[in-house]
Formats: C-alpha cells, sequence, structure tokens
C-alpha cells in the first residue's frame, strides 16, 4: 500500500504553501491507514514546520514521503531552509519558548506528537528539521476502564 | 466486575443520559474524566471517541460528522499543551532539588552555634523570607573574652542575594585575622565588595567586637539598620547611634567607631531592616511602635526575649513575612 504513495515536495513561500503542505500530508496519512486522530497530527505538525519556515527563513521546502521499517508503515517529513538559523536549539525544543514569538515556535509540541525528531541548524546552512510518525496499533490495555 | 472498554463505557454513559438527563450520569462523567487524564488521553482523542460514539447512538447528519474535524484540530493545540505539563513537572521538581541543595549550601555560610561567654546571652533569631535569605550575620570567636558579631543585609532577595553572601563570608574570613578595628573592617570589606558585586547591589553591615571582661561593644556602621540599646537603670530603649554609607557604594567610604559599655541588666538589639519592614496591616512599623514590644518583653533571657519578638511580629503582620528577618540579642547578666 506504502508504495503507492510517492514523495512530495511541497515549497514554502507564502501562507497558502502551508495549507497545501497540511492537505497532502492529511491525504498521504490517511492512504496509509493512520486513524483520524493521527491524521491531524500529522497535519499539525507540519503546519508548524512549514510556518517556521514561512516565518524566520522566508522560503523553503517540506518533503513529505512514506516509509517503512521492519514491517512498520511510517510518514516522514522533511522541513529545509535557508534562513538565519536557530541560535539555541537547546532553547527552541523547551516549552514556553514558542510563546515569546521566538524562532523555533511550535518545536517542542512537534517533539511530542512524532515518534522521531531530528534538527540540523547553522547560520551558513539554515535549518533541517526530520520528523517521522510509525503507524503503530495502540498500545494494548490503555482504553480499560 | 466486567472490564468493558472505555469506548463501550462511553457510548453507554452517553447513551443513558440522552435517554433521560440525570446528574448521576454527569457525575460519572466528572469521574470519568480524571480517569482519562491519569491515563493521558488527550483532548483531541476524547473528541474523536466523542464523535465515535454519536455514529453508535443514530444517524449523524454530515454536518455535526464534519464539524468534529474542526473541534479536532483545535482540540490538538489543548493536546499540546496537556503533553507539555509533564516536562513543567519535571523541570519543576528538578529546580526545587537544586534550590535546596543551594539552601543547604547556604546554611553552611551561617554560623551552627552561638557562642557562650560568661556574663552574657546571647539570643538570635534569623528567618528566610523565600527558600535563600540575603541576611547575613556571624560570630567570631577571638579568645575566651572576646568576640567580634558582624549582621548584614544585602539588597533583594534570593539567589542574587545568597551568592552575594558567601563572598562577604569568604571576605570577612580571610581578613579576621588581621588586628582590624570595626571601622578598618567595614572599610576593607567596602572595597571588596564594590569591586566584586553588581552595581546595582549594595551591603549594609554592622560590625562590633564585644569585649566580656569590660562588657564593651566597639562597633562601625556601614548604612545598616541602627540597633538598640535597653538601659535598665533608666528602662528605657535608644537607637544605636552610627552611620556610614553602604558597603559597595562608593570606594572612599570612611566609618567611624562607637563604644557601649552594658550594665547589668542592659540589652543591645542587633537587626536587619526585615525587623522593622514587619507589616501591620498596611502600614510598616514604626520603630517606637517596635520600642513598645521590646519593652513588654525586656527582662528575660536573651534568646527567650528574641523568640518572643519574633511572634509578636509575625503575628501583628498576619504570619507574612515580607523581608528575611534577623534579630540578635546580647543581655549582659
Amino acid at each position: 500500500m506504502w508504495q503507492s504513495c510517492s514523495p512530495e515536495t511541497i515549497k514554502i513561500k507564502q501562507e497558502t504553501d502551508i495549507v497545501t503542505a497540511r492537505q497532502v500530508g492529511r491525504n498521504m496519512s490517511r492512504q496509509l491507514g493512520f486513524g483520524t486522530i493521527m491524521q491531524s497530527r500529522i497535519a499539525t505538525s507540519i503546519s508548524e514546520l512549514a510556518r517556521n519556515i514561512y516565518l524566520y527563513a522566508g522560503s523553503g521546502t517540506i518533503t513529505i514521503e512514506p516509509i517503512e521499517k521492519n514491517g512498520v508503515i511510517g510518514l516522514q517529513m522533511t522541513a529545509i531552509d535557508a534562513g538565519p538559523g536557530i541560535p539555541d536549539i537547546r532553547k527552541a525544543l523547551e516549552d514556553g519558548y514558542s510563546t515569546s514569538g521566538a524562532l523555533g515556535a511550535g518545536l517542542p509540541g512537534v517533539r511530542r506528537m512524532m515518534d522521531e525528531f531530528e534538527i540540523h541548524s547553522s547560520r551558513e546552512e539554515g535549518t533541517r528539521v526530520v520528523v517521522v510518525k510509525w503507524n503503530s496499533p495502540l498500545e494494548e490495555g490503555r482504553d480499560k476502564w | 466486575m466486567v472490564i468493558r472498554s472505555l469506548e463501550e463505557e462511553y457510548v453507554k454513559l452517553l447513551r443513558d443520559y440522552l435517554n433521560g438527563p440525570g446528574e448521576d450520569q454527569l457525575y460519572v462523567a466528572q469521574q470519568m474524566g480524571k480517569w482519562l487524564l491519569a491515563r493521558n488521553i488527550s483532548p483531541e482523542e476524547l473528541t474523536d471517541m466523542h464523535g465515535r460514539a454519536l455514529e453508535k447512538l443514530g444517524d449523524v447528519p454530515e454536518f455535526v460528522r464534519a464539524s468534529f474535524s474542526i473541534l479536532t484540530e483545535v482540540m490538538i493545540e489543548y493536546g499540546n499543551e496537556h503533553r507539555s505539563v509533564h516536562s513543567w513537572r519535571s523541570r519543576h521538581q528538578q529546580l526545587e532539588a537544586e534550590m535546596a541543595v543551594a539552601q543547604a549550601m547556604q546554611q553552611t555560610l551561617l554560623p551552627g552555634e552561638i557562642p557562650a561567654y560568661p556574663g552574657l546571652e546571647i539570643g538570635l533569631v534569623s528567618i528566610a523570607a523565600k527558600q535563600m535569605s540575603g541576611d547575613y550575620y556571624d560570630f567570631i570567636c577571638q579568645d575566651e573574652e572576646r568576640f567580634c558579631l558582624s549582621v548584614a543585609d544585602i539588597t533583594g532577595k534570593g539567589i542574587s542575594a545568597a551568592m552575594c553572601m558567601s563572598m562577604l563570608k569568604y571576605a570577612i574570613d580571610s581578613l579576621r585575622e588581621m588586628p582590624l578595628g570595626p571601622d578598618e573592617m567595614l572599610h576593607h570589606l567596602n572595597r571588596i565588595v564594590g569591586r566584586n558585586i553588581d552595581p546595582s547591589m549594595f551591603v549594609t553591615m554592622l560590625y562590633g567586637a564585644y569585649d566580656t571582661r569590660l562588657h564593651s561593644f566597639r562597633y562601625a556602621v556601614a548604612g545598616h539598620e541602627p540597633g538598640f540599646l535597653y538601659r535598665a537603670s533608666e528602662k528605657k530603649f535608644a537607637d544605636l547611634e552610627g552611620q556610614g554609607s553602604a558597603l559597595g557604594l562608593c570606594p572612599s567610604s570612611e566609618y567611624e567607631v562607637r563604644e557601649v559599655r552594658l550594665e547589668p541588666g542592659d540589652v543591645l538589639i542587633l537587626l536587619t531592616d526585615g525587623v522593622t519592614e514587619c507589616k501591620k496591616n498596611r502600614y510598616y512599623l514604626q520603630r517606637d511602635e517596635l520600642i513598645l514590644h521590646m519593652q513588654a518583653e525586656v527582662g528575660v533571657h536573651a534568646q527567650k526575649m528574641a523568640n518572643a519578638l519574633y511572634n509578636r511580629l509575625l503575628t501583628l503582620s498576619q504570619f507574612e513575612l515580607l523581608d528575611d528577618y534577623t534579630m540578635i540579642v546580647l543581655r549582659r547578666t
């Protein structure tokens, strides 16, 4: 099933591009069999990554692609920009930092919603964020009340 | 007990309620809320479950179904906030632990016990308003008959004051071997403090040397809250005179030595401004008012008097300590 989805790269330059990226992510996650909540979380994560590009770097790309590891299907999202970079990544991943309106808005939330999170940022090369969400079955026994 | 899945339970609850709304079902819903929170079920998951539950109860109009997309999307942000609580909590715990270590370290800067000398009682109460104190006091024994004491107040409270205190402590420690009079001591400390603290901070201090043979107290003051001297023969309190600018303000400050002699029953009270800044309703306690309280407690052991005054002032300020509080009572027996 996952082979039927091909990677898509969306250029982020204006706010409407954020909406496009969300839409692509939502559709692809639906095709991969993610539940509705996960679809929304994936769309939200893409939204945050794309918004950071739009607000702080001006332009960049979001690439969304299906991946597979040990029989588990996942969705990988890569955000790349050539902006000024995040001066203090540790700080940008701290809760509460984003509300100050500074760089790295929403990153702590994205990191929590996704299964894998990788970030590289420098003044010379800009910022690259890679996140992955695996479509794994819910933990057993969680919904017994 | 039958273990039903949460979702089945939720559907049942919803159905019961819709069939005949009652407070009992609302009570169950509230309890369920606690249960969901304890298991970290996010707001968006609950929203989703509610949508699915509706589908099981009957035909859901398309516009209701579609509206759940909007609700879910909004709820994700609430979910993010909910998820971040855990990291806030652990960060808070970490800070508390660090604070406890700092607090313990600060305690080591203050003397562990009060020295004992014949013919003189020493009483002490020192309480921090917050976790860290900006009040400093120390007793330095010179020999069997003489000791030096200092009372200081570092501007500001909390961590910055505590860090400044360690500098002050080590400065005094390094100067104690030298035969310095109280005025010279303050003169040196002024230069050290001025060079080592933030320009926005300063330290007020009283430094004195007590000789129990003569019962003389020679002291110098650097911008510090004046103490009190009680003359038993007159049954009166008076201000302990002395002036000089606070430490760290001006490198050329000079300090002068004063001397008082205690007769039997006389009492010396040294304090920080946390004592006089006790708030009574909306007003700060005036010094003459404080004297009335001291007058009522004089004539007992120095420690008993210090305790009694603290209790009085704490009651006056309705058990709210606004500033660090330190009082030292010296009473000639």
